[in-house]
């Protein structure tokens, strides 16, 4: 049997339910409120407003990406060297976090690094000086991590969990330094969990809104911001989704570049 | 040691980090006063009034209902999935990838309107629109952790097993499945969590008298969230820790009593 | 692993069950579309049990939010309940029923001044049948603000920077510094918009943060000093914390009001008046305003308040504070246009 078609279905899905939903978003973008044809909402995003949301967008999902990596691997190293063989429970623990609502998390985030917060009380029993975190894109950053920290650890520590420890006793058998076996035995292994983890925190980071209105106090404007003003304030659905659609361009381009400088091996690429 | 030491207090201060919000939760659910902000005294009062206020409980069920039945058809539907963009060439891969990264990159409110535009031409709104709406954002999770396990797994060791002679189904039964399963399991996992966080697409695909927990908080959030939410949260989180421990220790028990009887057989 | 797999037959055994418990007989019913937290729901039962009308309920938190889902046509609400230039909108692009409001049994019970707010965006108090309402204005810590506040001035000398909390959302926030200078909150002259912006520019950096919903907690747990909020937040921020005053600034201000309106898909006019009528019932307006706490039009409940609310100015405002205060009206689309953008640079600095 050809595996490809077990994919079916999901190709049914993509084209019932992100296809022609991508159509609607598609036909907003490219036309006027009046309906005549315009390519003027995608070009919004080089307006310098728009840039500007859109760089810092960048900005802070690339640094929530790379500070989730450096907490994640680590964390996914050390519970494979602990020998622990209930990996659910691990896993389970790290997720637990997430099944209580999102928003009450966040607010909950706010109360502890707001400046007359829990976090601050407690450092000034030990007569620290008080963090001033809240309201600034520290903050968001903080709060993005915190969001997304699961997202990175679970595919990560999967992908670290699973190599055989056949291959690393091999690879010291051929006279592999510590070093040696994590840089050319874990580390290539490890990189198709890595690749997921970076396209599930850094894709949604670049549209989150929330957070930064929350734990950003509304002064931060990222591109979420704005593509939520646009359709829940301004209604200008032309625009949102013009402004949505010239980020969905921009990913794309990105992983266009991305793909073409790997090299054409099966195994090796990326996930984008 | 050392090294050991440096090992505890890191893995420490990732769950510090990840449970202290939950903490403050915890607290609030305890707290005699409607506003989070002010301490009004110890109660357990919100924990009997969750009980007695059939709104949150019908909330709470649907909430339940849709997150594991989208995670589970999100599930079975996207490890399909992985299994089959695994073997697509590189041209087809990027496509289909890029197609599943469009409900990670789309903000909530544009994901939602536009389903909501689909919906209303062939659906009326309500549980079942719900549920393709939560199962379309929920599957990319699914395929994303599938999909490393998968390019991480030998491939000799699908075709040995065949060699041997087993069919493909038993050969995917005893070889792949078993090897990817831990991603499946996260996948569904992060599924559930996206279902039951999600307050923008479900509001605009929800029909009118069904509410979600989320859909019912962000309504709350101006009057003040009321604190049987956080009581309601708070036995959640007990009942899962408790299923947690329980799936640990049951099996332990067990194998101790085996080892037991087996050292008194002998 | 086997454990995992009857956990998930088990998950999904309950799923199914849950998911089942949701249909019910077809009887009378009328779909009502609200903001969340804005009604007694022991008010909706009352009204089932008297009637044996079922309703069916559902919550929004912005005017747009319920604009989008209504006017998508998703679901054929009966009533619905939103704010001033919402429901102005509504009436223009005529999606509301008449109502007549004189024939009913205690529609008498809403004091004349709220039909008049009313007539601003409904001219013959034809269609919007007033709820509640309020006004915006400065919600201060009086242990941190020595001074009296009577002014806009507050939030733009400097003396509390870093000490603000700014409205969230444009309209309200334009509203701010339009009243300040002296302009009305409705006004389409683009140059007034414009200085108000250079005004909110300025303001900027001894702005803490911008929110709406969560703006009174800040200022009740001691973050800042001074919030603009909604006066219903004022009598809840006053009962958390006794330090708390409101006032409504001299400049004047912007007075909301949140009416009901049947919609022109209502079939069961009937049965959709009966509703308003409850609403407007002495005992039902009562449960209602002891809910909210949002100041009720609603004459018959404010004369036998106890005197401590009956004397409450967040609550119950004289007459005269509401004097240089405007209901606000739908923009046209350029000058949404205009505010839109103006925002935005706002937020982008």
């Amino acid at each position: 049997m050809n595996r490809k078609l077990l994919a079916a279905p999901y190709l049914v899905w993509v084209a019932g339910f992100i296809i022609i939903p991508l159509l609607f978003i598609l036909g907003k973008a490219l036309t006027t409120a009046d309906g005549g044809f315009t390519l003027q909402n995608i070009a919004a995003i080089a307006s310098p407003i728009h840039r500007k949301a859109l760089l810092l967008s960048l900005q802070l999902a690339l640094l929530c990406t790379v500070i989730c990596v450096l907490l994640a691997y680590p964390l996914a190293l050390i519970v494979r060297s602990s020998k622990l063989n209930q990996q659910s429970i691990v896993m389970f623990i790290l997720i637990l976090p997430m099944w209580m609502n999102f928003i009450l998390r966040i607010l909950a985030l706010q109360m502890l690094l707001s400046n007359n917060g829990i976090l601050n009380m407690i450092l000034s029993r030990f007569s620290i000086a008080p963090l001033e975190i809240i309201n600034t894109p520290a903050a968001i950053v903080f709060g993005m991590v915190y969001d997304f920290l699961p997202y990175m650890i679970l595919p990560v520590m999967n992908s670290i969990l699973s190599i055989d420890n056949n291959l690393i006793a091999a690879a010291r058998d051929l006279g592999a330094n510590g070093f040696h076996v994590f840089w050319k035995v874990i580390f290539p292994l490890s990189l198709p969990g890595v690749a997921s983890g970076i396209t599930m925190v850094f894709v949604p980071a670049m549209t989150a809104f929330v957070i930064s209105d929350i734990l950003g106090g509304g002064k931060i404007q990222l591109l979420g911001n704005v593509i939520e003003q646009e359709f829940s304030v301004s209604m200008d659905w032309n625009l949102g989704s013009g402004l949505s659609v010239a980020l969905m361009l921009f990913i794309l381009a990105t992983s266009l570049l991305l793909g073409r400088g790997q090299n054409q091996s099966d195994r090796g690429r990326l996930l984008w | 040691m050392v090294k050991k030491l440096f090992s505890r207090l890191y893995v420490g201060l990732i769950i510090l980090f990840l449970y202290a919000p939950i903490a403050v939760l915890i607290v609030l659910s305890f707290n005699d006063s409607k506003s989070r902000v002010v301490w009004g005294g110890f109660t357990t009062r919100w924990y009997s009034e969750v009980f007695s206020n059939s709104t949150i409980l019908s909330a709470f069920a649907t909430t339940i209902a849709l997150a594991l039945l989208s995670a589970l058809i999100a599930s079975v539907i996207g490890t399909l999935a992985a299994l089959g963009i695994d073997r697509m060439r590189r041209k087809q891969y990027q496509v289909v990838m890029f197609f599943t990264n469009i409900p990670l990159l789309n903000a909530d409110i544009v994901t939602g309107i536009a389903l909501m535009l689909w919906f209303v031409r062939f659906l009326p709104l309500g549980f079942t629109s719900l549920l393709l709406a939560h199962v379309t954002f929920n599957i990319p999770y699914v395929i994303l952790c599938v999909l490393p396990k998968l390019r991480q797994m030998d491939v000799n060791l699908y075709e040995a097993a065949r060699d041997l002679g087993a069919n493909s189904r038993t050969a995917f039964f005893k070889i792949t499945f078993p090897f990817i399963l831990p991603g499946v399991l996260s996948g569904f996992f992060l599924a559930v969590t996206m279902s039951m966080d999600d307050f923008v697409i479900t509001y605009f695909t929800k029909g009118a008298g069904v509410n979600t927990l989320s859909t019912m908080i962000y309504g709350e959030i101006r009057k003040g969230i009321k604190p049987e939410m956080y009581a309601l949260s708070t036995i959640l989180f007990l009942i899962i820790l408790l299923l947690l421990i329980l799936m640990n220790i049951v099996p332990r028990l067990k194998n101790r009593e085996q080892t037991a009887s087996a050292v008194r057989d002998f | 692993m086997k454990k995992w797999c009857y956990l998930a037959a088990a998950v999904c055994c309950a799923a199914l069950t849950l998911s089942g418990c949701n249909n019910k007989e077809e009887t009378e019913s009328l779909t009502i579309f609200n903001y969340g937290e804005y009604m007694d729901p022991d008010v909706i039962d009352m009204f089932e049990e008297e009637t044996g009308i079922e309703i069916k309920y559902e919550e929004a938190t912005t005017p747009e939010e319920m604009y989008t889902k209504y006017s998508s046509g998703a679901i054929s609400y009966d009533l619905l309940c939103t704010s001033d230039y919402m429901i102005q909108r509504l009436i223009n692009e005529g999606e509301v029923q008449k109502v007549d409001f004189s024939s009913m049994q205690h529609t008498g019970n809403i004091g004349d001044k709220y039909w008049e707010f009313a007539s601003v965006f409904d001219p013959d108090n034809e269609y919007a049948l007033p709820y509640f309402w309020g006004t915006v204005g400065i919600l201060y810590d009086t242990t941190k603000v020595d001074a009296p506040v009577d002014s806009w001035d507050v939030l733009f000398n400097g003396d509390y920077a870093n000490n603000i909390i700014m409205p969230n959302s444009q309209r309200d926030a334009f509203m701010v510094a339009l009243k300040y200078l002296g302009y009305s909150l409705n006004t389409s002259d683009e140059a007034q918009i414009r200085e108000a912006q250079q005004l909110l520019l300025q303001q900027k950096p001894d702005v803490q943060s911008y929110l709406v919903d969560e703006a009174r907690d800040e200022v009740v747990a001691g973050n800042a000093a001074m919030a603009v909020v909604y006066s219903g937040e004022a009598y809840l921020g006053h009962e958390y914390n006794n330090n708390l005053a409101y006032t409504i600034p001299k400049e004047g201000s912007n007075v909301w009001l949140d009416t009901w309106i049947v919609t022109k898909h209502c079939q069961n006019v009937d049965a959709a008046e009966k509703f308003l009528d409850f609403l407007c019932r002495e005992d039902v307006a009562a449960m209602n305003f002891e809910y909210i706490y949002y100041s009720t039009p609603n004459e018959a409940v404010i004369n036998s308040l106890d005197p401590e609310l009956r004397n409450n100015e967040s609550l119950v405002p004289a007459d005269s504070a509401t004097d240089n205060c405007e209901v606000c009206t739908q923009t046209d689309a350029a000058v949404t246009q205009l505010y839109s953008d103006l925002w935005k640079e706002l937020k982008s600095e």
